[in-house]
């Protein structure tokens, strides 16, 4: 019975491995960066997500929408306190049909304006392609793949916005000469070498407010900060979950030894 | 078990008073989120309160707005209406209390007790007939409790569903509803701006 | 199978209740006296775990249809809603997203639990033939589950499986059309499977009504086999088998709720966190994890119809597994080269599955097409033929004198 015991759970060990999802055609796995967020006790750092906020706010939002995202929430989730989120919300202007100039002043309520106003418009504007959504892009990308490292690692979504974001490399030669017009080169990228955005950060394009006057932030900062930033707006309630996963794993593990015991002595004429 | 002890009993018992009282505060604690799922979500909550702007209602004028899914009416109410509203006795009202959340719980219903000091002219309430929920409409000839300006009557409610009458402060005067209509709570953020809920 | 009840109304009103619907006897002898062998071991404990996932499925589903929209344009939206703003939305989604999972892995113990002991076997093919029935709208039932989020998985997903439809002979087409409601996978289907969800998994609680019911005519099977021969052999399922189940299943809650809150989205696939686009397939198209082995047949046959013959053949020929094994001795403890016979059909399984996870192509196809010629050899060639040839352990006399050798043993050494 013990064979038959290991052998069962090496199955459904082995019925598991086939959830890896294969790479897509050449990507290159992301690069191995930790967060403050990962692992079963993680919490994300709010100064970074500060950070990231404004990343996306001043480089991403201007291709990139947001749509599941709304100003509320960043006070939900402790990033800025109510002020700082109406203050927020009032700088952009949101679509309005009862108003008399159809548009107002953005409320907490309101979610993250859309750069273009429709899918089309975003063709247009990008080449064709569609800038995707960034609210749930961290679930969405898997940075590295395989059964059992996606099981100890996770997807590695944040470290693939992270890689794309500081991966832009001058194309090697062999592959140079079919660079598709308008095109970039990016190993990291998804879907193939080739990426229709432009490395969208330089160093000092975004004022940190948390360091002194003339810090100049850099890329890699920004990158790592701004994919922090996706790791939340991807998946608000995490701390919630992992707090509550840890209460009731504690209980489930008394209640089965209590429920163990019961079970003894309830077969103790039995055996 | 033949060969029990008496402690054996004992300690067999608490066992099973032990699991089945910290398998019912499972129980309990899991039903939790299955009820409160159904309570006003976050996106709900958020509109729970909201601000208005007053400057653009001119005197004599009345707006319906949307707050907690229900028309909040908000009227600058003419010099005229506030006095016939201030001269109404208590006595000849046939709900006397104030029913607003602007006033103390049960205050009288004085007209000053349905506005804020210093902004009387804004009378502010839900726009929910008492008697089962209609809309009550402003300019409507058949208010016998409005205030005749010129040829015109205005001010005062009528709610067309079932005839009940409300004078210029939203008061009930005639019909089948029981209470004045209620005064939701809200503050003046600044002299022409207020905060509801 | 109990025989006379021994519940015997005592008041006036339980008297008055007894002689018009007497469900507290029916109660008493099949939920708390049954007789229950009482050497079953854990692996009999799946079918009460099961029993508690489709409760908890159907109460997590009923929760969150309160919340999410049916329509192409919404579902996605009402989904991210229930996610991020209703109260405890995201643990009632990974419950019902991760139950799923958990539903499938029980319930494919259970099945190879009753493959290993020989539960399928005289008196109790129709209880099997329930459980396959079971199995196949536990599968309709997920299909369509995962095709509401609308994400490009679900989308995709829902194409691929309503095309396989098409390789019916002169009706393919007309057929898919009328799944679809349409000329493709569109507001309709999605309305559709949606109603079909919610309706099943009700279906699915009246079979099992059914297959307890067939359970209980014949009463359990038990690792040795052998039927019960007196009361010796048996204990009454309650306290003994519901405290058992009840350990088993905290502690399968306790597996449960690694996956539900800290790896909540692992058994599902990335992509379809993106929402449905029907201009743009993914890069790789797989279905949910316990659809893999299927999958894997269906691709290594190299016909549109002969893979879609295969891959149902391949469940339905579960269905006729009470006479494909000839032999008369029930459980694999005392049959040692069907044992051995009984592993490689696991790994098999088991391999299938990694293969469907697998592009189709070099060595994975002719993998594919090996594995699926032993799954079908093992029902059609290994058993029937095993029945005859193999000779089978002496089997012991009662369930009883199982369990007194099984404790000498035990005890032996330390004599």
């Amino acid at each position: 019975m013990k064979k038959l015991a290991s052998l069962a759970t090496a199955g459904l060990l082995l019925a598991l491995a086939p959830l890896a999802a294969f790479a897509a055609e050449g990507q290159k796995e992301a690069k191995h960066i930790s967060f403050a967020h990962e692992g079963p006790f993680g919490t994300f750092d709010r100064q970074q997500l500060q950070r990231g906020y404004k990343v996306y706010k001043e480089v991403c939002s201007t291709c990139h929408s947001m749509r599941f995202v709304a100003f509320r929430n960043l006070a939900e989730g402790g990033i800025f306190t109510e002020e700082q989120v109406k203050a927020l919300a009032a700088s952009v202007s949101v679509k309005d049909a009862s108003t008399e100039s159809g548009e107002r002043p953005g409320l907490p309520a309101d979610h993250f304006p859309s750069p273009f106003a429709t899918e089309d418009d975003a063709k247009n504007a990008n080449g064709g392609a569609v800038p995707p959504d960034l609210s749930l892009i961290t679930k969405a990308r898997p940075g590295w793949y395989g059964t059992f490292n996606q099981l100890v690692n996770g997807i590695g979504g944040p470290q693939y916005v992270y890689s794309v974001l500081t991966g832009y490399e001058t194309a090697p030669a062999e592959l140079a000469a079919e660079a598709p017009a308008g095109k970039h080169y990016n190993p990291y990228f998804g879907s193939g070498h080739w990426i229709g955005m432009a490395a969208p950060l330089t160093p000092g394009r975004v004022v940190y407010d948390d360091k002194p006057e003339g810090y100049e932030a850099t890329v890699d900062e920004m990158a790592k900060d701004v994919s922090a930033f996706l790791s939340w707006t991807a998946e608000p309630k995490m701390e919630e979950r992992k707090q509550l996963g840890f209460m009731v794993m504690i209980y489930l593990a008394v209640f089965s030894i209590l429920l163990y015991l019961v079970k003894k002595k309830i077969w103790a004429d039995q055996h | 078990m033949s060969t029990a002890t008496h402690a054996d009993v004992t300690r067999r018992d608490f066992l099973y008073i032990a699991t089945g009282a910290v398998g019912a505060v499972g129980v309990a604690l899991t039903a939790w989120p299955f009820i409160s799922q159904m309570n006003p979500d976050a996106s709900v909550k958020a509109l729970a309160s909201i601000e208005f702007d007053l400057a653009p209602i001119a005197e004599g004028q009345e707006v319906t707005i949307k707050w907690r899914g229900n028309p909040v009416i908000i009227r600058n109410r003419t010099a005229k209406e506030i006095e016939a509203a201030k001269a109404v006795p208590l006595t000849d009202l046939k709900d006397p209390i104030a029913r607003s959340a602007v006033a103390k719980d049960g205050a009288p219903a004085t007209d000053e007790n349905r506005t804020v000091a210093g902004h009387e002219q804004f009378l502010v309430m839900m726009g929910v007939c008492t008697h089962l929920g209609c809309v009550p409409q402003g300019d409507n000839p058949l208010k016998e409790f409005a205030v005749v300006e010129g040829s015109l009557k205005v001010g005062g409610w009528f709610c067309p569903c079932h005839g009940s009458h409300y004078d210029t402060a939203g008061r009930i005067r005639k019909g089948p509803a029981p209470e004045n209509l209620a005064v939701p709570p809200y503050s003046f953020l600044s002299d022409s701006k207020i905060k509801i809920g | 199978m109990a025989g006379h009840s021994s519940y015997t109304p005592k008041t006036a009103i339980e008297k008055w209740l007894h002689e018009r619907l007497p469900i507290v006897a029916f109660a008493k002898d099949h939920a708390l006296d049954f007789p229950t062998p009482k050497n079953l071991n854990y692996w009999w404990t799946f079918g009460g775990i099961l029993a508690v996932m489709l409760v908890v499925q159907i109460i997590t589903g009923i929760v969150l249809v309160m919340h999410y929209t049916p329509h192409v344009d919404m579902a996605f939206n009402s989904v991210e809603q229930i996610m991020r703003d209703v109260n405890y939305g995201w643990l009632i989604r990974y419950m019902h997203a991760n139950g799923a999972s958990m539903f499938f892995i029980a319930v494919y113990i259970h099945m190879f639990r009753g493959m290993y002991y020989g539960s399928y076997k005289a008196p109790r093919e129709v209880l099997w033939i329930l459980g396959v029935v079971i199995y196949l709208i536990m599968m309709a039932t997920a299909f369509m589950g995962y095709v509401l989020p609308w994400g490009q998985m679900s989308f995709w997903g829902a194409k691929v499986i309503t095309n396989l439809f098409s390789a019916i002979p002169f009706f393919g087409d007309a057929i898919t059309t009328w799944l679809w409601g349409g000329y493709a996978v569109d507001n309709p289907t999605l309305n559709r499977f949606f109603s079909l969800h919610y309706l099943l998994p009700f279906v699915l609680a009246a079979v099992i009504g059914l297959h307890l019911w067939a359970l209980h005519v014949p009463g359990n099977n038990n690792p040795t086999g052998v039927s019960v021969k007196s009361g010796q052999d048996t204990v009454p399922f309650h306290p003994y088998y519901t405290m058992k189940d009840a350990f088993a299943i905290a502690v399968f809650f306790l597996f449960f709720a690694f996956w539900i809150f800290y790896q909540p989205n692992y058994l599902g696939h990335a992509i379809n966190y993106e929402p449905a686009n029907p201009l743009v397939t993914p890069a790789h198209i797989v279905p949910e994890w316990y659809y893999l082995p299927f999958y894997a047949i269906l691709r290594a046959i190299p016909s549109k119809l002969g893979g879609v013959i295969a891959m149902f053949g391949s469940i339905l020929i579960l269905f006729v597994l009470p006479w494909l094994d000839t032999s008369k001795v029930r459980s694999g403890t005392y049959r040692p080269i069907f044992k051995g016979f009984f592993w490689i059909f696991a790994i098999v399984c088991v391999a299938l599955g990694y293969l469907g996870s697998k592009p189709p192509e070099g060595a994975y196809v002719i993998w594919g097409r090996i594995l699926t010629a032993y799954y079908f050899a093992h029902f059609i060639v290994i058993l029937p033929l095993l029945g005859l040839l193999e000779s089978p352990k002496p089997l012991p006399a009662s369930i009883s004198d199982a369990v007194l050798s099984k404790k000498s043993k035990k005890l032996a050494p330390a004599e």
